[in-house]
């Protein structure tokens, strides 16, 4: 493994810190009724603008202080009882959402920065973290699929394509405001 | 920085965090396996006299701190009065509210110092087999002091973009300059950790 340098260290802990300060943000509320926070746009723009491993390493390392005791989650929630509920999927799935939007934004440099950023967010924050997580949800219920889907999923996709499309706006606003600064792309 | 550490002085914050977090997967596991319905009512019983305990006051806080389970505790109920399935509920339910609760109380008598005490005692076997576990520590440290940090320039953010546009709440919008000024905050704080020895081990001392 390459080493770790003081740099990538501090920017893995400022964008964890981003993920608990966006969640801080007021919540919308969709039409039906379910909140939609901007702490999961924090994950996906630990993976598009931090890359895939330093993203997964912001991620983890909120979730790990959220576990501990700190109230960072939207909200203000936090400690060890959010591991307990069926769908904490939704939480110890972050590293792996940041990472694989990372590896998305990594692989496909052809691709102009927002559409990338899309294309990370969809793959990461959604597809790979909704696996993850329904996966959780029907262990830790138990649950059938059916099920899992009804209650877990549904009624969290509308907000969640909302914050990718964020995502990638933020990231193309910040790679035009810093260019040449985005580590994903580095 | 604010903790969810309950102010109220308990017993069980005398116990060791070591000893709390290990009795929680106990109790955790216990609670997974149990499939009868009175089991679970006295289980969710215990856990109620470990809160009322205290006094009323921490029983409160305590019944705060489990409200955002209410929600949760709803979709599943919904679910099972549809499909007809209400025994297996209760006992879902039941086991959800207890063990949600027994892992707060875990977090509400235990500091943030001594949690990341017994967290360093767990990465010991990393640091015997030559793992330098002093980058993630550090970092540790730093997403505390720097949460307040960028929350106020967050604050700051969506006070100026108030000041310049009819609508009352920034929102999202502030996320690119806000990422930005992380990405800034990074690159001197690097600089100046490096001036100060950086990630060696030796730094330590």
């Amino acid at each position: 493994m390459s080493k770790v340098s003081e740099r990538d260290v501090v920017m893995i802990a400022l964008f964890a810190a981003l993920i608990a300060v966006l969640g801080l943000v007021p919540k919308l509320t969709l039409a039906s009724g379910i909140p939609i926070t901007a702490q999961t746009l924090g994950i996906m723009l630990c993976g598009t603008v931090l890359g895939a491993w330093r993203g997964a390493a912001a991620a983890a390392l909120f979730c790990l202080l959220t576990l501990l005791g700190l109230p960072l989650l939207a909200g203000g929630r936090g400690g060890l009882g959010v591991l307990m509920t069926p769908w904490a999927g939704f939480f110890v799935g972050f590293p792996i959402a940041a990472f694989v939007t990372g590896l998305v934004m990594e692989r496909m440099r052809a691709l102009p920065v927002a559409a990338g950023a899309a294309a990370g967010s969809v793959f990461g924050g959604i597809v790979a973290l909704y696996v993850f997580a329904l996966a959780w949800y029907m262990l830790a219920k138990p649950a059938g699929l059916g099920e899992a889907v009804t209650v877990a999923a549904l009624p969290f996709i509308p907000g969640d394509l909302i914050k990718a499309v964020l995502a990638a706006l933020v990231t193309q606003a910040l790679a035009k405001a810093r260019p040449g600064a985005l580590p994903s792309r580095g | 920085m604010i903790s969810l550490t309950s102010p109220v002085e308990t017993v069980f914050h005398r116990w060791p965090a070591g000893l709390k977090l290990a009795l929680l997967c106990v109790a955790g596991t216990g609670l997974f396996m149990l499939a009868s319905l009175a089991g679970q009512l006295v289980a969710l019983a215990l856990v109620a006299a470990f809160y009322t305990l205290p006094g009323m006051r921490f029983a409160r806080a305590g019944l705060a701190a489990l409200r955002p389970v209410a929600l949760f505790a709803a979709l599943i109920a919904a679910w099972h009065v549809a499909t007809g399935t209400l025994a297996e509920g209760a006992v879902i339910v039941l086991r959800l509210l207890s063990a949600v609760a027994l892992a707060n109380l875990v977090t509400m008598t235990t500091r943030l110092a001594d949690m990341l005490a017994v967290l360093h005692w767990l990465t010991a076997p990393l640091r015997r087999i030559g793992l330098n576990t002093r980058p993630p520590e550090l970092a540790i440290s730093l997403v505390i002091r720097f949460i307040p940090v960028l929350s106020e320039k967050g604050a700051a953010l969506a006070e100026s973009y108030r000041a310049r546009s009819p609508r009352r709440r920034a929102g999202w919008r502030i996320a690119a300059p806000l990422a930005g000024l992380a990405l800034d905050d990074a690159d001197h704080v690097a600089e100046a950790l490096r001036a100060r020895g950086g990630l060696s081990e030796g730094a330590r001392k």
